[in-house]
């Protein structure tokens, strides 16, 4: 069994490039460009440069002591939330930016649901001096001002998308309304491991710098490069895809991946793809995604607005339907708590799309010798008011 | 022989005209249809409504969500056009994003198609590449028509490539845009038509977004064997009774 995609750009029978003509040429060029540009040794030295000297990578590999002592493993938190712009999704939006300049675009556009892709895509754009259109859901905008007003200091326009529920999925159709009204000068900077190939490969790729450095930290503090699991929050699943990658062969490495509960899987208010989803078609790629019978999208629910997607990568779909990844739901209440948890004992004041993979205890035991990795994909700081909110703060 | 390779051999220029099932009202479909035929149209484009129309600009958006809350569905759409063709003879091609034929079951969506007397599919989400590896034999075992479309960016390559896979005719996007988007054809267009026709492909060409009213319809036809109007007539029977059509075909020919 292969995880990696396979030239047609599907992961089993998950992937591909479902897309309508207009958008045809700028997803082929890409498709025919994304590999030979990033093996350019020009294109990795200023990728690399730039994680290291403006990111601040590598994130550390943190033992986190007191944490194990409570759930008796060995548990290290992989430190994203210390990435500049608070998450992991600097990682791949350095990256498309980069790629951006090399096809020739001159202009950069994005979709968000909380705002983070947003920041990192706005932020880069900064950084490079290039024209930056960030879609939000207008119904996104009224909760996530404060990143609302990041994306502006940083010189990008936010257009509110309208459409439809006026959430994450209706900014990401609005962005591809854009793209292919923009056929010739733009790049869609597309901010998970989603979307037509090769969007979930290029983005898996520029997110694996995550796996590649727990090899070699776990290496200097356990004297082994494989840990017994690596467990991340899954939305459309692009830090998991990166957490995982260099892991994703080796059958030692148990794969965990923790989805949204929202209220409870059968609530109505959940974003559980794999529990609830079916195969379908959704923003270009053939994935597991939460639908009607009709084959309507509908809309998820989860407290975390990064989580809040009904699809799940395509990746991921294939890690789910082959047995190769362990899959969990985390509700709302359970996630909050061990996002209070991680704060009280280790001093880190995690995302709430983190805290659901923090949450993994709840459903699963360790053994006492087991190493344990979880992504700790982005800080609290965006989520202060939803802390404050639930626990009366 | 399919209606629409009838329609294509006839000699003149095409109108086609799309518009949204179940809008503006549920049971408005069948109607529409049959007064469009009365009216004069050649060929009509029946959208079946999905929550994520990516193509789409706001008026089809609009009308696609109206529809589906109506209570449009698949099996709705082929309950409504269950008797269709004992009053309609003109050719009827159904529209739709791929989700929803593809959770009806591809096969099971041609088999009603074909039942109905549905001649055609246009489906803006199914490449062409996939379709011709994986569904082209159900299509042909059904009998049924699959259109792809061509932009002004897609490389000549392409459009022979697509061109050979068509077996009705090829829906030529007007400019680069979603549905709905400009009023006038420039230089650009006009130059792009003339590109196309030069090609001398085997399929006919219809061109559709943005063709809004004569001056657009007439251009459109200069070059190419006819038009589709989609987002005008949406406007048009949001706000004119059905009995009205006429006077809507009436302006553009």
């Amino acid at each position: 069994m292969s995880y990696n995609i396979n030239n047609k750009g599907y992961y089993g029978e998950f992937g591909g490039a479902y897309i309508p003509e207009m958008l045809y040429p700028n997803v082929e060029e890409l498709r025919q460009n994304y590999l030979k540009v990033m093996a350019e040794p020009e294109f990795q030295n200023e990728f690399q440069q730039l994680l290291k000297d403006y990111v601040g990578r590598p994130s550390p590999l943190y033992f986190a002591e007191r944490l194990s002592e409570e759930y008796g493993a060995k548990i290290y938190l992989k430190r994203e939330d210390l990435n500049h712009t608070g998450a992991h999704k600097i990682n791949n939006t350095i990256g498309q930016i980069l790629m951006a300049q090399r096809l020739g675009k001159n202009r950069i556009i994005a979709e968000t649901g909380a705002g983070q892709h947003g920041v990192a895509t706005a932020t880069v754009c900064a950084l490079m001096g290039i024209e930056c259109v960030v879609y939000m859901g207008e119904i996104d905008i009224a909760r996530q001002a404060p990143n609302v007003a990041r994306m502006k200091m940083l010189g990008a326009e936010v257009r509110p998308a309208l459409s439809g529920s006026r959430t994450l999925k209706d900014a990401t159709n609005e962005a591809i309304r854009d793209w292919i009204n923009n056929p010739v000068d733009t790049h869609y900077i597309i901010g998970s491991a989603i979307g037509p190939h090769p969007y979930p490969d290029m983005v898996t790729r520029f997110q694996s710098i995550i796996s590649e450095e727990i090899k070699w930290q776990l290496k200097e503090k356990e004297g082994r490069e494989n840990p017994d699991y690596v467990i991340a929050c899954i939305g459309g699943g692009s830090n998991a895809a990166g957490a995982y990658y260099h892991f994703l062969d080796n059958p030692d490495v148990g794969i965990v991946a923790i989805e949204a509960a929202g209220k409870g899987i059968n609530s109505g208010e959940s974003a559980a793809t794999s529990v609830l989803g079916k195969e379908g078609i959704i923003h270009g790629c053939k994935t597991l995604l939460m639908q009607t019978d009709d084959g309507q999208i509908t809309e998820p629910y989860s407290i975390s607005a990064g989580l809040d997607y009904p699809g799940v990568g395509p990746l991921h779909a294939h890690l789910y339907r082959s047995g190769r990844g362990e899959f969990y739901s985390i509700t709302d209440d359970d996630a909050m708590k061990a996002g209070l948890e991680l704060s009280k004992t280790e001093g880190i004041i995690p995302a709430i799309e983190s805290a659901h993979a923090l949450a993994v205890f709840k459903h699963k035991t360790f053994k006492e010798n087991d190493v344990v990795v979880i992504n700790l994909s982005g800080r609290g700081d965006k989520d202060l008011n939803t802390y404050i909110d639930y626990f009366n703060l | 022989m399919n209606r629409i390779n009838q329609k294509l051999e006839e000699d003149k220029k095409l109108l086609s005209i799309y518009f949204t099932a179940g809008y503006p009202q549920l049971e408005d479909t069948v109607p529409i249809i049959e007064k469009l035929q009365e009216s004069g149209v050649d060929l009509l484009e029946i959208g079946l409504p999905f929550s994520d129309p990516l193509a789409d600009g706001p008026t089809i958006q609009k009308s696609s969500t109206q529809a589906l809350k109506n209570g449009m569905t698949t099996e709705k759409l082929f309950e409504q056009l269950k008797n269709i063709r004992k009053t309609v003879h003109i050719p009827l091609i159904i529209m739709g994003y791929f989700n929803p034929i593809l959770q009806y079951g591809v096969e099971n969506f041609c088999k009603k198609c074909s039942e109905i007397g549905v001649d055609g599919l246009i489906i803006p989400d199914l490449p062409a590449d996939v379709f011709h590896d994986e569904y082209k034999a159900i299509f042909e075992k059904y009998g049924l028509i699959n259109v792809f479309l061509i932009t002004p960016q897609t490389s000549e390559e392409r459009v022979r490539f697509i061109d050979k896979v068509s077996n009705g005719f090829i829906y030529m996007v007007s400019s680069a845009s979603v549905t709905g988007a400009k009023n006038t054809f420039g230089d650009i267009q006009t130059d792009y038509f003339k590109r196309i026709a030069h090609m001398n492909l085997n399929a006919p060409q219809i061109v559709g977004f943005g063709i809004s009213n004569k001056e657009t319809f007439n251009s459109a036809t200069q070059h190419a064997k006819g038009a589709i109007i989609g987002s005008a007539f949406i406007k048009f029977i949001k706000e004119h009774p059905i009995e009205d059509i006429d006077v809507f075909v009436k302006t553009i020919r």
